[in-house]
Formats: structure tokens, sequence, C-alpha cells
């Protein structure tokens, strides 16, 4: 037989002790971003051109190389480092050179960046340089976009879409 | 410095939950077996909602919904217990870190539950994330995104994780596979290691009392009906995160991720974790010897290793040609010198004559020859009081645990005192020749409470012992009143008072008797 004084003592001090347990379940709440606020989240992985071209190999080099590794051509397989540059109404936001990775360098390069930016109409311009050039870019594109209060908005680039996506 | 306040506080707290709802059912003495209690609601509860739940961008926020609204009565109800049985475990977790702390019970061959218990902690906390991730509301978005940034800080991932975030298009419903799998995958682990965190601890208790558990899930029943975990609407991953209800149970260090730069946040993440891993160190506990044995006195009984509450003692093949297959060994890595042992072993009894008091296994530092000795000297004291005589007052022998607060002068003393390491030391023999041989009108052993133990099994075996259900036994010839065992919250200096004056008044009332017990 249960005593039940005691069980309602206990059901009292446990009520006390998780108390707390039903209030901080979900309270007080946190503000992660303002009210009203929005941001541009830019993300891509894109691999650029290999750093060297490839070379034609001499007679002799492939004679010196075992038999089942005689290819015609050596292709170094580093990768050079992008270049991006976003600018936010003819302001620059942010420039960066994203090396490849990988050991050998011959992965594609990455980059994540969140921006926040007040809700309202803006001129985005992107510049982004993947092949062995020194200056310029090999990608430039500009949009003009108007952004909710709330609004993610998401940016990729991906070359065989057109370049830089919005989402 | 910090320890003693706290402890001052558990003890303060017990003791008055003692008053309240007894002391088998406190839950402070059984934050361990609830700790387990609620893992287990947890693992019952969340079997059932994996049967429901969908693995999809869409369908695992619609299957929760569907669990929380269209079967409330049952879905609902095992979400929120899900969710608050998952919540109270932390508590409880914390707690018992806490209590072990303020108890110094992490030091010294102890290190190695706490050391475990650290890691346990953080496989808890993996789960509780990768739960709230699966629900794929609001606040899942906010706790995905955040987690995999403060990943992606760590130079191990080749493409950043946060990337499947960027876009609704961006997300895969492979990634739900992947989090559900690691809902249920950590905490199998987490049982592992559970296990891992027993491994040095004989006969723990793992089940809370029958009386605490049922009203406990009462509790937990109870909460979930008045306030039903529910989601904070679907994730968009178009929209901004604003406000989110936060369980800060799991996630309240998320406001930090949200505040600090990502390399801050792990380094903070690895001292806490680094100084908690180093605590049974900070500093080294100082030990005398562990227990020896002497094997021209083991008979291989095993009675030691049946009662060592840290798995210390092990029977291994007989080294002296003496006709037992076996002998007791300590292993002194994992000997907290309590000298439980010492009154398990059979050949600790004071009234050899001959050859000298040298048990199978003893205590150097207070070996059951000089325990004898105390013993002797302290009944020596006032030695013209005799036996109980109406009107005289009762001579009284006191046992104290020295972890106890009858000990260090804590108390007046109510008899003559002598200190042992733990009130599971004291044979009953030495209680026998007290009664009989020694004239003693009552023996008091002072210990901790049965769940308060600071060496766990102290008190609870004596108990036994005295009740006669466990060898060796108090001897039927010895009057069982004429033994007091105050079971003590350390600070509880006036129960411990008052219970030894009312032994001592009830003494006191007895008819005079002859005795001849060591006859």
């Amino acid at each position: 037989m249960p005593d039940i004084r005691k069980m309602i003592g206990l059901a009292v001090v446990l009520v006390a002790l998780f108390w707390p347990v039903g209030y901080f379940a979900d309270t007080p709440a946190w503000r992660h971003d303002e009210v009203g606020a929005a941001q541009i989240k830019i993300s891509f992985a894109h691999g650029g051109a290999h750093k060297t071209a490839c070379r034609r190999r001499s007679a002799a080099e492939l004679r010196a190389l075992p038999a089942n590794m005689r290819k015609l051509d050596d292709c170094p397989r580093e990768r050079v480092a992008l270049a991006f540059v976003f600018e936010l109404d003819g302001k620059p936001i942010h420039r960066a050179s994203l090396p490849p990775t990988g050991l050998s360098g011959d992965g594609p390069s990455h980059f994540y960046g969140v921006f926040p930016v007040p809700a309202e109409r803006h001129e985005i311009l992107l510049k982004l340089r993947d092949s062995r050039r020194e200056d310029g870019y090999d990608h430039v594109q500009r949009f003009t976009v108007d952004i909710a209060p709330g609004r993610n908005l998401a940016i990729d680039f991906r070359p065989n879409a057109g370049g830089f996506i919005l989402y | 410095m910090l320890k003693r306040p706290i402890r001052r506080g558990f003890h303060l707290i017990e003791t008055w939950l003692d008053r309240l709802c007894g002391a088998a059912w406190n839950p402070l003495s059984n934050l361990g077996a609830l700790g387990f209690y609620f893992y287990w609601i947890v693992a019952t509860s969340g079997l059932y909602l994996y049967v429901f739940f969908d693995t999809g961008v869409t369908e695992a926020y619609q299957s929760v919904e569907s669990l929380t609204v269209d079967q409330w009565y049952l879905g609902g109800v095992m979400r929120s217990v899900h969710r608050y049985a998952s919540d109270a475990m932390v508590l409880i977790m914390v707690l018992h870190m806490t209590r072990e702390f303020a108890n110094d019970r992490l030091r010294g061959p102890r290190w190695f539950s706490w050391f475990i218990g650290v890691p346990i902690l953080w496989l808890v906390i993996i789960s509780g994330v990768t739960g709230y991730w699966l629900v794929w509301d609001k606040l899942a978005q906010f706790v995905a995104i955040q987690t995999s940034e403060l990943l992606d800080v760590l130079p191990i991932f080749g493409a950043p994780i946060a990337r499947n975030f960027l876009s609704p298009g961006h997300l895969d419903d492979r990634f739900f596979t992947l989090m559900a799998f690691l809902h249920i995958a950590v905490p199998l682990i987490l049982l592992l290691l559970l296990w891992v965190h027993l491994n040095r601890v004989t006969r723990a208790r793992v089940n809370p009392p029958r009386g605490l558990a049922v009203t406990v899930l009462l509790v937990i029943l109870a909460i979930s009906l008045v306030k039903p975990a529910v989601s904070q609407g679907p994730a968009d991953l178009a929209q901004v995160i604003e406000w989110v209800g936060l369980d800060w149970f799991y996630l309240g260090f998320y406001p930090l991720i949200d505040s600090w730069p990502g390399p801050a946040v792990w380094a903070f993440g690895g001292v806490i974790t680094g100084l908690l891993l180093l605590m049974p160190w900070l500093p080294p506990l100082r030990q005398a010897s562990p227990a020896r044995i002497d094997l021209d006195n083991c008979n291989g009984c095993t009675w030691c290793v049946s009662d060592c509450p840290y798995g210390a003692i092990s029977m291994v093949p007989r080294t002296d040609g003496k006709p037992f297959t076996q002998q007791a060994e300590v292993d002194p890595d994992r000997c907290l010198r309590c000298g439980i042992c010492v009154a398990s072993c059979p050949t600790t009894t004071p009234f050899r004559r001959i050859s000298p008091l040298v048990p199978g296994i003893d205590l150097p530092q207070l070996t059951a020859a000089d325990l004898r000795e105390r013993m002797i000297e302290a009944a020596a004291v006032n030695p013209t009081v005799g036996n109980t005589i109406a009107g005289n007052a009762p001579r009284l022998l006191e046992f104290v645990c020295e972890q106890g607060p009858r000990a260090n002068g804590a108390a007046p003393p109510a008899a003559t005192q002598v200190v042992v390491p733990c009130i599971g030391m004291v044979p009953p023999s030495f209680i026998d020749m007290a009664l009989g041989r020694l004239a003693i009108d009552g023996v008091v052993l002072s210990g901790c409470t049965t769940k308060g133990c600071v060496y766990r099994l102290g008190s609870e075996l004596t108990e036994q012992r005295l009740a006669r259900e466990r060898d060796p036994y108090l001897r039927k010839r010895v009057p069982r009143d004429r033994v007091l065992l105050v079971e003590l919250n350390a600070g509880d200096v006036k129960s411990a008072a008052e219970q030894v004056q009312r032994f001592r008044d009830r003494l006191s009332d007895r008819e005079p008797e002859r005795t001849d017990l060591d006859a």
C-alpha cells in the first residue's frame, strides 16, 4: 500500500523541482535578428582553373615513366585561388581570395557569408575571377532587388546555370 | 572553498525533503537512478514518436504536427513527455554532478566515474540538439544554421555544412535521414558510456524506488498535459529568424554561439570541458595506504569482494599453497580506504586471546587491532558505572563516521567516541564485545544516511548486518535494542543529539539485567 501522504509530499516537491522544466523548455524567447531585419547570404563552392596549363611530355620523359603511367600530357592538379568581390549599393562590402581546398590544392574553393541589410531596394554587384588571369573578373553580375522585411536573400554561384543565382 | 557551502545547502534541503517525502523517496538522494529513469522514459517515448516520424524536408514538420494535433491524446502527450523527460534528465544530471562535486566524490579512485560523466553530459546535449533539428520548425532552422556555422569553424569539413541551409532548394531529404540516424545512434553510445560510468561502482542504484518513479512519471505527464510541447511554425529558409523559444536546458548556450565569434565559442567550450575533466585532480587527493591482504588469515570467503562499494577487491588463484582455491587481491587504484572490507572479513574478531588481531584484510592507517585498542580505551572511561542499573546514567560507546557531523567535535560528545573512516568499518563482533566484555550499556553507530553515505554502502551494509541479513551479522545473543544506528545528513547535528538522548533515556528505563555476553 503506497504511503499517500509521502506521495503527496513528493508530488509537491517534484512539481517545485520540475516547474522550471516546463517553464524553461521554451521560455524566455531569444531574439536572433531584429524584427523586420533582412540579410543577404552568399555561399558557393566552385573550382577555379588549374594553376598551370597542361604540358606535352617529351619522348624521353615518357620513356622514363613506368608503362602504366605514360600519359601524353602532364597536367598539374593545383587550382588557382578565386577572387571574389561583393558590392552593395556601390560600396565594397566584401573582398576575398578563396584558396582551393584539398591537400594538393585541387579541390573547389568555398565561400559562406551572411550580410545583414536594411529591408529596401538594393543594387548588388558580384564579381568572381576563376581563371589564371592576373586582373579583371571572369564573372560580373549586377542585380537590383527589393528585399522585404524578414527576407533571407540567398545567392549561389552555378556556372552552368548562368553564374550567380538569387534564391 | 566552494564545496562546503554547496554541501551545506544540499544537506539542508535533503534533510527537509527527508521529512517531507521520506528518506527513501527523496529525489536528491536518488539523482543517479532518476537520470537513468528519465533516459528510459525518453527512449520509450522516442520509440513511439519514431514510428510516426517522416524524414523529409516537408514531411518532417508535417508528421510531427500530425502527431501533436491529430493524435494529441497519445502522440502529442508522448512528444511532450519526450521533451520534458529530456529536460528533466539534464536538470537531474547537473544536480547529480553538483552534489557529487560538493560531497567531494570525484577525487581519488572515484575520478573515473566523474571523467566519464563529462562526455556523457555532452552526448546528452548532442542528442537533444539533433532532436530539435528533426522537428524542422523555426527553432530547428535556428539550431541547424547556428550549429552548422559553428561546425564550419573547424577545419575538418570539405564544404561548409551551412551551405545546406542556404535556401529551401539547397536542403535535401537525406539530411533528415542523417539527423534521425544521429538522434538514435548518439543515445545508444550514451547508454554504452553510462554502463562504463558505473563500471567501478558495485551494486549501483539504477532504478529509483517505485513510489518515486510513479510520482515522477505522473508529474511529467501533468506538465505535458498542462503545457503540451508544440512546434514554432514551419521552417522557411527564405526568411530570417527573429524570435525563437529556446529550450534552455539543451540550447542554453546558443545565445553564446549567436553572439560570439565561432573560435571563441569553441575555446570557451574547450576550457569548460577541460576544467570539468581535470577537476578530480584539482587538487589531487592525498590518501593513506590502501587495504592490505594478510594471506595467513584470508580463507578466500569472498565476503570482502561482495561488500566493497567500488569493486576494488577481486578473487585470484591462491599463491601461498594453503588449501583454499582463491585469495583476495586489492586494486590500490580503486581502493577508497573506507574499511568496509575489514568489517566484512570473518576473521576480524576482537575476541582473539592468543593470536594477535590480524584479519584477512586490514586498513593500514586504522587496523582492526588499533580499533579494538581504541574501543577498549574509550570503554575504560568512567568505569564505575556498570551495565544498566535503574537510576544510573547508562554508559554509551559511540562509533562515529569521520565523514559525518558527529566527528571532529561538531557535536558535544554524548558518549565516548571512537572515530572510524566509515561506519561500515565497525564489525558486529566489536559491538558484541563492547556490550559484553567491556560492560557498555549501549552502542551508537553514527553514520551517514543510506543514500548519502560518502562510501555509498557503509550505512546500508551496517543496517543489514545489524538486522542479521548479511554476513558477518550481529550474533543473536546481542540485544538489538542496545544498538542505535543513527543515519544523518551532514549538518544534522541536532537530530543526532536528540536520537542519542532518546536512546540514553530508553536505556535508563530498562530493567537491571545481568549479561554474560562473552561467556
